[in-house]
């Protein structure tokens, strides 16, 4: 099974890459966006995000997804950190999980923007993953982390 | 000035261990070249054409006279022993080692400075007017509100990986002086039918490969939702600028492509989001940031005496006189005057200082101007708060550093990008250009009589040198593997901003003095009165200097 991070450790689970050209997904893989929209019922469904899919279509479901995984392809395309801090914004209180080819050196901002699962492509980089994952103890701005930025705090 | 807490120096080390982590797993193979790219851009580190390149951060252009130290001692021993202003306020350093960048970044840290996010796709040092604080024109201190976005900026989970690089800027005076029109947002502090102060927010301007002048998104805002309301634009644009192409990624695109209007609405609809939340600005938290830019303990001086004093020394010591006159600015505060420093001798590569150079400005900031400095995005210093009374001293010791080149504002003024001596993406070399007109208009009366005069050179299209609103604007362009440069008229960076006008085909590096002598002459024989340049270009348009240059060359 593919391993990643959740909840601060390397574990596994069943979930596969999405198999877009089917017309339902497939068991364990994850549904795309179009897939998703198909099912009837949303409870405790799972999603995978692209770049540009954006989350609207998501937003009505937000209370009956379980799971939402934002697809970085390539590290260096930030549209998911967006994604990620809106969903949560807007109350996604689900397991977020960030799969694709980000980097070790991502994991801390993608926790802070509220990034609760974190699948390499690589699972080689699990390890130092896992220990970039807090490895600023302090931030100025609020975050998903912390909402309050620095300065309500400092004293 | 602003100074660090535990919070702020733990944020600054945490970064630095960071940093050389991240430096060590590159050079042990653990990160790829493209991988260690954003990262090391992000702290401001370029691999550029002969050895790296660091671009070290100068939080809207203010230093101490201890940074300025450190930066001499970190020039003499990490570099070659001189360093270079940048456009955007910051120091660069041309040849740091890989290896010990992480070394110069503890040093930094050391005197509250760092290289962070002066480089990258992601938000940049904060500019402002260089005469923040001391300006007559002036409705309060940029700075505070700079330091502000600064904080909220910095290691910003959301916009790490935008598109392309941000760009804030702010100006609170009358006259703009940190180019608000040519940023990706530009923000004017200004009041509104009640007197109240408030921010007007523009976005979408820039300059580069296709120059725009920003729109205005909020024509006031209320203080305290400053952060939150860079937070909504700045989600738009991560979310919706374009990432396919890098020439139509930066906002001013995004802005044009969904129209103004569309892109406020699409900035409302983020903002209310967020509007009134935990990063709504507190009056604690407004206050706290003004409390570093208070008033410097100004000695009360008689301005009618002060003003008698120095006029006579200026009559009796002309050249003395003239510097006064060229590269120093009334000041608010009876009996003072701001002093420009200008890095722009000839033969010097433009914005170029030296680690003794950097040594003596921190001992003249200590004795002459409450210790503190300012880089300018002319890519000269300042020294805002000088008495009357010690100029004279200063100005000798300026002179003997080659400090005192009375030149500012003027054409031997060039604002000039580092290009293709030292930049991997420059199409043509621009430092010696620069020195090839600094050499021609060498003689002052001339120079004086032609006015103030922006003349800006870029080496390549990302127009670090700002070519587009310079009233003359040489840009190096590739033509069939050959460096030429094309030359725009009629720029500007003030509040009535101008993008400059293309003159025609591009000319070989030898033929630009001779362009630029055509393009003054001309100028001269159509002035009117006591008319400036743009003031003359903006009258009879850029055909006659069209004739009268191309008539010349071929
Ligand atoms: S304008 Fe071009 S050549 Fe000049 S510094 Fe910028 S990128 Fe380099």
């Amino acid at each position: 099974m593919p391993k990643l991070i959740k909840q601060g450790e390397i574990t596994s689970d069943a979930w596969l890459p999405p198999a877009a050209d089917a017309a339902t997904a497939p068991e364990f893989h994850l549904p795309t966006l179009g897939q998703w929209q198909d099912l009837a019922d949303k409870t405790g469904s799972a999603v995978q995000i692209e770049p540009g899919d954006g989350i609207a279509e998501l937003l009505p479901a937000l209370d009956a997804i379980g799971l939402v995984a934002v697809h970085f392809p390539l590290f260096t395309d930030g549209r998911g950190f967006s994604y990620g801090r809106e969903l949560r914004q807007r109350g996604y209180r689900g397991e977020l999980r960030a799969v694709g080819t980000f980097l070790p050196d991502q994991l801390h901002y993608l926790r802070r923007c509220g990034f609760d699962a974190f699948q390499f492509s690589d699972e080689s980089r699990l390890e130092e993953g896992l220990r970039q994952l807090d490895i600023f103890s302090e931030h100025y701005q609020g975050a998903i982390d912390e909402p309050q930025p620095l300065f309500r705090r400092r004293h | 000035m602003y100074l660090y807490d535990q919070y702020d120096q733990r944020i600054v080390d945490e970064r630095v261990a960071q940093f050389r982590d991240q430096t060590r797993r590159f050079l042990a193979g653990e990160l790829t070249a493209a991988e260690f790219l954003p990262l090391r851009l992000q702290n401001g580190l370029y691999v550029q054409r002969l050895a790296p390149m660091l671009r070290i951060a100068v939080p809207y252009g203010l230093l101490s006279s201890a940074q300025l130290r450190k930066l001499a001692h970190i020039t003499r021993h990490y570099d070659k022993g001189y360093a270079h202003v940048s456009t955007r306020q910051n120091i660069q350093l041309n040849w740091p080692q890989l290896e010990e960048v992480p070394e110069i970044l503890a040093e930094l840290a050391g005197v509250q400075m760092h290289a962070i996010q002066t480089s990258g796709n992601c938000i940049r040092n904060t500019t402002t007017d260089q005469f923040a604080g001391v300006a007559a024109d002036e409705r309060e201190d940029p700075r505070p509100w700079c330091e502000i976005i600064r904080q909220w900026s910095t290691l910003h989970p959301e916009f790490a990986f935008l598109p392309r690089k941000f760009k804030i800027a702010v100006c609170a005076s009358e006259q703009d002086r940190a180019a608000i029109h040519a940023h990706d947002i530009g923000v004017e502090l200004l009041a509104n039918a009640a007197g109240e102060y408030g921010f007007k927010v523009l976005a979408g301007g820039g300059l580069g490969r296709t120059p725009v002048i920003g729109s205005v998104i909020s024509e006031w805002l209320e203080k305290r939702h400053l952060l939150t309301y860079l937070e909504a634009i700045l989600r738009v644009y991560n979310q919706y600028g374009r990432r396919d192409n890098k020439y139509k990624a930066r906002i001013k695109i995004l802005v044009k492509a969904m129209g103004v209007e569309a892109f406020r609405e699409a900035v409302e609809r983020e903002w209310a989001l967020v509007k009134d939340g935990p990063s709504t600005l507190t009056d604690e938290e407004i206050a706290r940031a003004k409390s570093f830019f208070t008033e410097p303990p100004y000695v009360q001086l008689d301005a009618g005496a002060s003003a008698a004093a120095l006029q006579a020394r200026c009559t009796a010591d002309p050249i003395f006189g003239n510097w006064v006159a060229r590269n120093t600015l009334a000041h608010r505060v009876p009996g003072y005057r701001a002093v420009t420093i200008s890095l722009k001798a000839t033969g010097n590569a433009p914005g170029d200082v030296t680690d003794s150079q950097l040594e003596l400005l921190a001992d003249l900031a200590d004795s002459f101007s409450f210790g503190e400095l300012r880089t300018t995005h002319q890519q000269n210093m300042v020294l805002a708060d000088v008495e009357a009374s010690a100029l004279y001293t200063l100005w000798q010791q300026l002179q003997g550093a080659g400090l005192a080149t009375p030149n500012i504002g003027y054409i031997t003024d060039v604002i000039c990008c580092p290009g293709g001596d030292y930049c991997s993406l420059a199409n043509a070399k621009s430092i010696p250009v620069a020195e090839a007109i600094q050499a021609r208009f060498e003689d002052l009366d001339y120079l004086y009589d032609l006015g103030p005069l922006e003349l800006n050179i870029s080496g390549c299209m990302n127009a670090c040198g700002h070519h587009h609103i310079g009233h003359i604007g040489i840009l190096g362009v590739d033509k069939k593997g050959a460096e030429f440069y094309q030359v725009s008229l009629g720029g500007s960076q003030s509040k009535e901003a101008a993008i400059g006008k293309i003159l025609g085909p591009s000319f070989s590096q030898e033929d630009i003095p001779d362009v630029v002598e055509n393009i003054l002459d001309t100028f001269v024989s159509l002035r009117q009165e006591e008319e400036t340049f743009l003031q003359t270009y903006n009258r009879v348009g850029i055909e006659p200097f069209k004739e009268r240059v191309y008539a010349k060359t071929h």
